[in-house]
Order: C-alpha cells, then structure tokens, then sequence
C-alpha cells in the first residue's frame, strides 16, 4: 500500500470520528445520562494528555526534584489557575524547564 | 425597560463577523504553541524519508498533530500500512467524544455547516470552542466562533508544517519545544476545573494516563479519559 493510500484511508476514517456524533445527533437517541457525562469530556482527555508529559521521561515514571519538566509543569498550572491567561501559562513553562535545563547542564 | 431588552438582545445574540473574530482571537494565544510543533513534525517527517509532498499532505488530510507524529515516526521504522492506519484511527478515537460532546450545539446547522466543522474538529479548537458554547445559552452564531478558531489553527498548522518541511532547518532537541504542548493543555484545561466533578475527572483521567503510558496504540489515553469521565459523572450524581 503506498504512503498515498494510508494517508487517504487513515484521513477518512479520523474525518469518520470527527463527524461520528455531530452526523447523528437527533438521528439517534443519546441517553441522558450519556449526555451529562460528556460534560467531562475536555477535563479528562486534556488532563490525560499532559500529565503523563510531566511525569513520564524517556519511558519512566520520574516524581523526582530533578524532572524539569515536572517543576515547570507545576509552575504552569498554578500560573493557569491564577490568571487564566494561554501564553503567560505557556511562557512560564517554558523559560522555567529552559533554565532548570540550563543549570543542570 | 425597552431599551434595557434590546441591550440585552445585542448582547446574546452577537453577528456573525463578530463571532468569527472572537473565535479567531481565542485561538491567536495557542499558536506560539501550535507553531514550533508544527515545525517539529515537519523537520521529522523529512527526517525520517517521507516525501514533502506527503508530508505536506498528510497535515491536509489528516489535519491531526499527534497522530501525524506517531504516523511519521511508524513510517520511519518501515512498519505495514495497515498497522499505521490502525494506530491512527486509535490515536483518533478522542474525536468521537469531541463530537459527541458539541453535537448537540451543532444539531441546528444545515449539513454543509455541520460537514465543514467536523473537518475542523481539532483539540484546540474544540477546546476554545466548548467554552464559548457553555458561556451563555443562546447558540445564536456561535457556529462562526467555531469557524474562526478552526480555521485560525488550520492555516498555522498549514503554514508551520510547510515551514518545517521546506525550510528544514533542524530545531535541537534541547529546546524542548514539544513540550508546549502540554503547556497548552495546562493552560485550557486548569481553568475549567472549578467543581468537584471536573476535578475528578481530571485528576483520576491524569492518573491512569500516568500509570498506563506503556500500553500500546496510546490506547492508555483512551482508556484514562473513559474512566476520569465515569468518575466526574459519578461525582456529579453523588452531590
């Protein structure tokens, strides 16, 4: 199968999640209860995207003083929770993990 | 008392140009993030052989970042067509609860609008956009701020993957850029967490992803927002 093929079979079928629900909302019917569990949808998928980013390096769980990214995470998530504002959150982390980068090198 | 029902229409129901701007600028602040990712997965997709012109097209078509990460590197190492098509598709499964969980803000659009916005379903404009439907209850034109931001982060993707494949030059590894990624996430999804319910879910979602990071497919994530989803649910139900 060339690249060509992979690429367009792969496309279709994420397009296929993408429009899954939004296609058959009112088509189907949603349980409530299904309904108000998705509140949680954002919370949980984005909070299990990046904590294994802090936590895991190359492979292993690191929960150490020395896990740059750790430190610079936390320090995120406290500048997130206090000013809400994107690039301040995503400036902080940065410079941090570049200077505990930077002072261990 | 007439005037102050007309201020109020105007605040609720805000046009479309305005909506499409507002989507717009909710989106700006994510792309010092989405930018050098972008470059990244460019610089790797070359790097490990894939032609530019697939390259480029694969930030089209499959218009994903991590699955387009995980794809290049899975074509680098020569692994079958079919396992990468399985891989991505795995990676993917997310969107299904994105679309789930906007569906019902959407279910008024004609079906050009709701086929054109499920291209777009991306997690960063998801991420702005969900907010900007749960503020307020009127759905008004919010289409547009869904518009807005979709297509503010297409074309930076567009342009960033391009900058990364054509340019070429190389960004060290010791910059770390990939971690704005997270940095993204932290800075969308911290925020919203001001309930005992959204916090659960967070936290027990986070957890899990933690400890099943080595399951294959990335099927660990899945398996983590499930299970945080649950329990925020449960939450909610118990208070």
């Amino acid at each position: 199968m060339s690249i060509w093929l992979t690429i367009i079979i792969a496309g279709l079928l994420t397009y296929a999640t993408r429009l899954s629900f939004i296609y058959l909302h009112g088509k189907v019917s949603i349980p409530d209860t299904l309904k108000r569990a998705l509140r949680f949808v954002p919370p949980a998928v984005f909070t299990a995207i990046f904590l294994p980013e802090l936590l895991v390096t190359e492979g292993m769980l690191n929960v150490s003083l020395g896990n740059g990214r750790l430190i610079a995470g936390l320090l995120a998530i406290i500048v997130a929770w206090r000013t809400k504002n994107v690039i301040l959150t995503i400036v902080v982390g940065m410079l941090t993990l570049w200077v505990l980068q930077a002072m261990v090198s | 008392m007439r005037e102050k029902i007309i201020e109020r229409v105007d605040h609720t129901i805000p046009s479309p140009r305005s909506e499409l701007i507002s989507g717009i600028k909710a989106e700006l602040p994510l792309m010092i993030a989405v930018i050098p990712f972008g470059m990244i997965y460019g610089i790797l997709a070359i790097g490990v052989g894939i032609p530019a012109s697939s390259a480029q097209a694969m930030s089209v078509i499959l218009f994903a970042g991590s699955a387009q990460f995980v794809s290049a590197q899975l074509f680098g190492l020569g692994v079958p067509a079919g396992i990468i098509v399985a891989t991505i598709v795995v990676v993917n499964l997310r969107h299904i609860l994105y679309s789930a969980s906007i569906a019902p803000y959407l279910k008024k659009l004609p079906n050009r609008w709701k086929w054109s916005l499920a291209y777009l379903l991306t997690d960063e404009a998801y991420a702005v956009t969900i907010l900007q439907y749960r503020r307020g209850s009127s759905m008004g034109n919010k289409h547009w701020f869904f518009l807005g931001a979709g297509l503010t982060l297409w074309t930076t993707w567009q342009l960033s993957t391009a900058a990364g494949i054509f340019l070429g030059a190389s960004i060290p590894t010791s910059w770390s850029l990939d971690f704005t990624l997270a940095l993204t996430f932290i800075a969308l999804v911290v925020p919203t967490l001001k309930d005992r319910a959204s916090f659960g879910a967070a936290l027990t979602a986070g957890v899990i992803a933690v400890l099943a990071f080595a399951l294959p497919l990335k099927l660990g994530l899945l398996a983590a927002s499930l299970i945080g989803i649950l329990i925020g649910y449960s939450i909610e139900v118990r208070s």
